[in-house]
């Protein structure tokens, strides 16, 4: 199926937004407006679009602890995220979440978490709930090669398996949990091939590629709004940063590796073949650079302006009605 | 045991949670008390699902659920495979689009291998989502010792859950409560962790509580009034209390027993205002003492209540060693003479 070329120029913005929230952000934690660690998508542009223009606005998504992308990709306002990094009241979390829950609720985030592994099970009852009601919504749950390690990688795609569950599990396989390379941890080359143990299918896509991701996700969701159930989606990736900003430790990885990944650096790849194929004018291109470039610069303005929370702020939400004063404290 | 689930129109509505539908019996069992406050729950609100191991078709390992997925279908009260963690992470996904899901855990020490998702994802989910999301999750744990079994199936785990805020904790020690607290913990739209003291399941008691409308959820409940000493208990030690008071009452001593029912929060006004009355308070649980619900009751009460006490708030509870297997388990829960040895040391100062 032919993408047409809206979609696609719309792939290119999202990746674009992408890739320019982080380099700000990388920009605004070097001088130290951003409390705490941020883990940057730089260099998994790809599959994260190609992956949430697969499903639709209303379908549900779990991100992890390396989630600024997602919910952009899914379409997001950029100004509330930035704003959340920053800690500003006006943040998707109220200042409160950060870098690591930067969920946009009214994309159909249903959360972030930096507990890796711990949206899958999630991602179940989440799909559980569209199956019970008898829609046709399905989840997306994005978690890493570290998470597919984890005892809830394995509980929650139990579940989804013998509920038949409409959920797509997108194992972003960038190499490395943290500085430990997935060759060394991992049992099987292919995390893909993890799907056999729950009798599901599991596919191998090049996550570099967002026109491939979209085709081998929107093949899933299809099963998935078809009622057959989950599937497990691999995408090879890499992040180009650190596994967070600012750590400098490069040790574990080789700078020929690096190149290689460098060189297939997903949004120059996707504007060479949009130019190439006549989808975008270099002149089209440039403006949805441009376009990109105001909106993140927008974004930072409105974040560097919000207000932060007040301290007595740290209670709210705490219990969906505040506790009776006789019991509080 | 096995009992013969009657289906019965229910007309009750959540807040008031009485059951109203037909004269209750006299008295029921606490397992029967909770089973007909889910079945109540159930039949009040199509979003009230049940999960967990063996819930449905065998009714649950103490029969609690039993007789309900025959009434209301595999679809709202789901057997699941023994994955605790998927249990309670797909609870909260069912949660996040509108569901009141109720899981069992299947024993106490079951509980472990879901903390992260009750500690990391659902205490602070509404929060992490600024309020978007409401956690209406109810864990019903069996929990404590006493019926012979071993670790992992005899624990007292609640002070783990009762230091993470966004937490609820409730445990019941009547029959009247086990149905009211369950109704009230289904019906918030917070997460509950519901401790029921499985070696009282068998315990009777009349369904319906005297109090009209019922208390609150986070209300402590004088169960026995007194003036010379407050025993605060919950949950299974409420009748051990209860007991230790008609014993000392033989040796002219009044004892008022405060059953918690709530243990996040705790209801310090109703403790306060018994402990300023009676100037000594021991508090019992079975849980290990060492940092647990006494020592923080102990170090509340000491704090709001200092010039009234005669003595050190005491504590009674179980041992700092694992809970032993079934021969020893009598030396470890406490018991009569332990809480009375307790009360006599409050005399003492």
């Amino acid at each position: 199926m032919a993408l047409s070329p809206e979609v696609l120029a719309e792939m290119y913005r999202r990746m674009l937004r992408i890739r320019l929230f982080e380099e700000s952000a990388q920009a605004l934690k070097t001088e130290g407006v951003i409390p705490g660690s941020i883990h940057l998508s730089i260099g998994q542009e790809a599959e994260i679009v190609g992956a949430c223009m697969a499903v639709e606005r209303r379908d549900y998504m779990l991100g992890n602890h390396r989630s600024h992308g997602h919910p952009i990709g899914k379409g997001a306002a950029l100004a509330p995220l930035m704003a959340e990094l920053l800690g500003r009241r006006t943040g998707v979390n109220q200042g409160k979440g950060g870098s690591m829950h930067l969920a946009d609720f009214s994309v159909g985030s249903l959360g972030e978490s930096s507990i890796v592994g711990s949206g899958i099970p999630v991602a179940a009852g989440a799909a559980l709930a569209a199956q019970l009601r008898g829609e046709d919504r399905v989840c997306l749950c994005f978690f890493g090669d570290g998470a597919s390690n984890e005892g809830m990688f394995h509980e929650g795609l139990n579940l989804a398996a013998i509920w038949h569950l409409p959920v797509i599990y997108l194992c972003e396989n960038n190499g490395y949990g943290a500085t430990t390379s997935a060759r060394e941890v991992v049992a099987v080359t292919d995390i893909a091939d993890r799907a056999a143990g729950y009798g599901i299918p599991g596919e191998i896509v090049d996550g570099q590629d967002v026109v491939a991701v979209h085709e081998v996700v929107t093949r899933a969701v299809e099963r998935a709004r078809r009622g057959e159930g989950p599937t497990l989606v691999e995408a090879k990736t890499y992040r180009y940063d650190n596994h967070a900003f600012g750590l400098h430790i490069e040790n574990y990885r080789t700078t020929e590796e690096r190149e290689q990944w460098l060189r297939r650096d997903p949004i120059p790849l996707l504007r060479d073949r949009l130019v190439a194929d006549g989808v975008l004018s270099d002149d089209a291109a440039k403006t949805v650079e441009d376009e990109a470039r105001a909106e993140v610069a927008a974004a930072v303005d409105f974040a560097r302006t919000s207000p932060f929370p007040e301290p007595a702020e740290a209670f709210d939400h705490l219990f969906t009605v505040p506790l009776p004063a006789r019991t509080a404290g | 045991m096995t009992t013969t689930h009657t289906p019965r129109p229910s007309t009750l509505l959540v807040p008031e949670a009485r059951p109203a539908a037909e004269p209750a019996p006299a008295s029921v069992p606490l397992a029967r008390a909770l089973g007909a406050g889910l079945r109540d729950a159930m039949a009040a609100d199509p979003k009230v699902v049940l999960l967990g191991e063996d819930v449905g078709r065998l009714g649950g390992v103490f029969r609690v659920t039993d007789g309900l997925q025959e009434e209301f279908g595999e679809a709202r009260v789901i057997d699941s495979p023994l994955s605790e963690s998927g249990i309670v992470g797909a609870a909260i996904g069912l949660a996040m689009r509108g569901y009141r899901p109720v899981c069992e855990i299947q024993f106490d020490g079951f509980v472990y291998p879901a903390f992260d998702q009750i500690v990391t994802q659902l205490s602070r989910l509404h929060q992490r989502s600024a309020g978007h999301l409401r956690m209406a999750v109810t864990i019903r744990i069996p929990y404590g010792g006493g019926i012979h079994a071993v670790e992992h199936h005899s624990e007292s785990p609640e002070a783990y859950f009762a230091h993470t805020p966004g937490l609820r904790l409730l445990t019941p020690s009547t029959s009247a409560d086990a149905y009211l607290l369950l109704r009230q913990a289904i019906a918030c739209d917070d997460p509950v962790i519901f401790f029921e003291p499985k070696r009282r399941y068998w315990e009777r008691g009349p369904l319906t509580a005297p109090e009209d409308p019922p208390p609150p959820m986070e209300r402590a409940r004088v169960a026995r009034p007194g003036t010379d000493v407050t025993l605060i208990a919950y949950g299974p030690t409420v009748r051990t209390c209860l007991d230790a008071a008609s014993a000392a009452a033989a040796d002219g001593r009044s004892v008022e027993v405060v059953d918690l029912r709530s243990l996040a929060p705790l209801d310090w006004p109703t403790l306060a205002d018994s402990v300023r009355r009676t100037g000594r308070a021991v508090v019992v649980h079975e849980a290990v003492v060492t940092a647990g619900l006494g020592a923080e009751i102990a170090a509340r009460l000491t704090e709001e209540c200092f010039y009234h006490l005669e003595a050190p708030v005491g504590r009674v509870g179980g041992y700092h060693a694992p809970y032993p297997a079934a021969r020893l388990e009598q030396e470890y829960l406490p018991d009569l003479d332990r809480v009375l040895d307790a009360v006599d040391r409050a005399f003492r100062y």
